[in-house]
């Protein structure tokens, strides 16, 4: 199967295929990262910049480890290095950086569309690692890797959403990349943290009471609740939000026998999850989307740095 | 000395006019009009093919002298102005410092006449700083020249301050002229709230944000009899309350851009074009059909530019980091007649009154018509000629035009103001 992609930025230009063909090479790096020796020379001499122009330690932290486990040379560049802080427009910084003769860019970045305006500016790949409140499609790929592992066929499930749907990257992609992949999808949240058209996104339902639909859902996708990216506040306490909205010990009697509970991390305990949800054994497959999160970025930097057309990865 | 437009169609509602004649222009006035005219001396101008208008105004130009020169200034601003076809325009008083006094109105008035290529009737602030807070001094701005006011560029947040100018402004008769914006429901949004801010994850600005003003100051016009002038009308809901008040009998006037007319919020894609971030935000294709019906009906009284020049590299910024607005007054006219001329939307006549007659009534600055002893501010157009917008060869220092690359017809040849050309043969006369 080929793959003809140059960039990961808008998960909405990826076919089922190419998402599958992202989910099958992980589970080949799967593999790899059982072994005493983690590392590939596959990426050797390729040069990726991870451009992390706003606080993040989850994500870059998982690139990171994906491309030293491919052997790639990895530049950090961002925080209070950042050419920003001296006035440097975001043009010229990408300028620069590309005159270093750079392979890829990984970009984390707090306004919409900065992924794209990279692509403008350089000849080097470009991976969004989170724009704004625009997309995440990386976390989107591990969301899928780790549904579809412990679920099988994504098409066959329905998948509830539940929180911060309307200022959330996760969801820009993670909603769209379901709706590809051929799930039903339930948007759960108080108004207030719903955007404007959950269609737009691909939502099939929007539902404001969590009880009424988890007897449906095959996976519930709780969402962080984000303090720091909350214009005024959407909802009156954090005691009501998890009173209403929460994924308690109380709440598991609804939902289906096998369904699962994932999370983007990192958790406000007592919020939209408790203890015993957050932990649970047999349902929470929180720390799996970390693991996948590797995988799936290995296979994100070697299905577009060129790997070979058939997913054969060492 | 003298000057004789040959053949033209001349069209000017005012006068009932829409026939092809001469126009005799003496002294900076029209002469005289009619078939078959001849003079001893002076200029002949054969206009066989062109239409003749009154001199078109743009009542809605931000041309950033004084404090903003690396934008636009006057000199670049009234050539862009004459380029498009314009005798005139009205200036927003946002500069740095904001125009709230009669410095100001005296400053731009001077440098216009200095170095323009229109005329430049000067918009004073409401409140001073155009913070909001307190009442300019209008009667000054009015006694130096001012001719209307307005905090273009943001609402007046509190209704309480609101009446108070309308009270204030009522004695004057000038229009107070709104840029309805409730910053409490529209924050930091960047583009229309809905489809757009949904796929494209940015803050929406809501419809409502803009209507709930409209409502309020047209209640607030109602209370105070102060002329209401609705600045750039973007949406179906808040022509609906223009419309109602017209039917009241209340004196509200609005006006729209060419870009909330023929651009939508569908326009906005992944490639996030910065020069289509303007203030209030493009919105939705049924919003733009509504506008285009309350302009052939009548309930759209000005067609404007809300010329918003800024630099390339302020442009180039991240999306939501980018300023608002885009350039307009070099597309204006090709614009309009491209797509409600030539369609047959709307008649020549109708251009002339959004474009020309209307603005001058809303201003209250002198009316202007294709009749002996008027002011020969005229505006000649061609109306076949074919052109594709390239913002490298506008004459505003600014390119951010969200129309680049548009295929128009139809565009202003040569403009004549107080009997002086200012654009002859599409070129600036310098």
């Amino acid at each position: 199967m080929a793959f003809n992609h140059k960039h990961l930025i808008d998960i909405t230009e990826y076919s089922a295929d190419d998402i599958m063909l992202i989910l099958e090479t992980a589970t080949k790096f799967k593999e790899v990262n059982e072994r005493k020796i983690k590392k590939l020379p596959t990426l050797k001499g390729f040069t990726v910049v991870n451009m992390f122009n706003e606080p993040s330690t989850r994500t870059r932290s998982s690139f990171e480890i994906a491309e030293k486990r491919l052997s790639c040379d990895s530049l950090n560049f961002g925080g209070s290095s950042t050419s920003s802080v001296k006035g440097e427009s975001l043009d010229d910084t990408v300028e620069t950086l590309s005159s270093y003769k750079i392979d890829m860019v990984i970009v984390r970045d707090k306004r919409a569309g900065v992924p794209y305006k990279i692509t403008q500016k350089t000849n080097a790949h470009v991976i969004d690692a989170g724009d704004g409140k625009h997309q995440h499609p990386t976390q989107a790929l591990l969301d899928l890797y780790s549904i579809w592992q412990h679920k099988g066929d994504i098409d066959k499930l329905h998948v509830g959403v539940v929180g911060d749907i309307g200022h959330s990257r996760v969801c820009g992609s993670l909603i769209p990349a379901l709706k590809i992949m051929g799930a039903e999808v339930t948007v759960i949240a108080p108004p207030t943290l719903m955007p404007a058209r959950p269609d737009i996104l691909g939502a099939d339902h929007v539902c404001h009471n969590i009880d009424e639909c988890l007897g449906d859902l095959d996976v519930v996708y709780m969402l962080r609740i984000q303090r720091e990216r909350l214009e005024g506040a959407p909802y009156p306490s954090l005691r009501e939000y998890n009173r209403l909205f929460g994924l308690t010990q109380e709440r598991e009697r609804l939902m289906k026998p096998d369904a699962i509970v994932c999370h983007p991390g990192p958790i406000n305990r007592g919020v939209e999850l408790d203890d015993y949800m957050a932990d649970h054994a047999e349902r929470s497959v929180i720390l799996d989307q970390v693991y996948a999160g590797i995988l799936t970025r290995m296979a994100a930097l070697y299905l577009l740095l060129g790997g070979s057309e058939d997913g054969s990865v060492a | 000395m003298a000057l004789l437009l040959k053949n033209a169609r001349v069209v000017d509602p005012q006068v009932g006019l829409d026939e092809v004649a001469d126009i005799i222009v003496r002294d900076g006035k029209i002469a005289e009009v009619g078939a078959g005219l001849s003079i001893e001396k002076g200029v002949e101008r054969d206009l066989t093919g062109k239409i003749v208008v009154p001199g078109l105004v743009d009542m809605h130009v931000h041309l950033r002298e004084p404090g903003q020169e690396q934008k636009e200034d006057i000199a670049s601003g009234t050539r862009a102005a004459a380029k498009g076809g314009f005798t005139a325009v009205c200036c927003m008083p946002n500069t740095t410092p904001v125009i709230d006094n009669a410095l100001g109105v005296e400053y731009v008035q001077a440098r216009a006449t200095a170095v323009g290529k229109c005329r430049v009737h000067v918009s004073g602030a409401c409140s001073q700083g155009l913070k909001g807070e307190t009442l300019s001094e209008m009667g000054d701005m009015v006694a130096h020249g001012a001719v209307a006011f307005t905090d273009d560029g943001r609402g007046i947040q509190d209704a309480g301050m609101m009446r108070r100018v309308m009270d204030y402004a009522s004695m004057f008769d000038k229009a107070v002229m709104v840029h309805c914006q409730d910053d409490a429901l529209v924050g930091e949004g960047q583009v229309n709230e809905g489809v757009v801010s949904t796929r494209l994850g940015m803050l929406g600005w809501p419809a409502e944000g803009e209507e709930v003003e409209i409502a309020r100051d047209i209640m607030l016009c109602r209370l105070t009899g102060c002329p209401l002038h609705i600045q750039h009308i973007t949406t179906k809901r808040g022509l609906d309350l223009v419309r109602a008040a017209k039917a009241e009998g209340l004196p509200v006037t609005c006006e729209v851009t060419p870009h909330h007319l023929f651009l939508t919020e569908d326009d906005i894609d992944s490639t996030y074009n910065t020069s289509l971030k303007v203030n209030p935000p493009l919105r939705t294709a049924d919003d733009a059909a509504a506008l285009i019906e309350g302009v052939k009906d009548g309930s759209i009284d000005c067609v404007v530019t809300d010329h918003a020049p800024h630099t390339a590299y302020e442009k180039a910024r991240e999306f939501e980091l980018a300023p608002f607005g885009m350039v307009g007054l070099e597309t204006s006219l090709g614009l309009m007649v491209t797509n409600l001329v030539k369609t047959g939307a709307i008649t020549w006549s109708q251009l002339v009154e959004l474009m020309a007659v209307n603005p001058r009534r809303v201003l209250r600055v002198e009316e202007v018509s294709i009749a002996p002893g008027s002011t020969a501010d005229l505006t000649v157009i061609d109306p076949d000629v074919e052109w594709t917008v390239d913002p490298a060869e506008f004459a505003s220092k600014a390119k951010n035009s969200g129309f680049a690359g548009a295929q128009l017809v139809g565009r202003a040849t040569d403009v004549y103001v107080g009997g002086y050309a200012t654009l002859e043969d599409g070129s600036i006369v310098e």
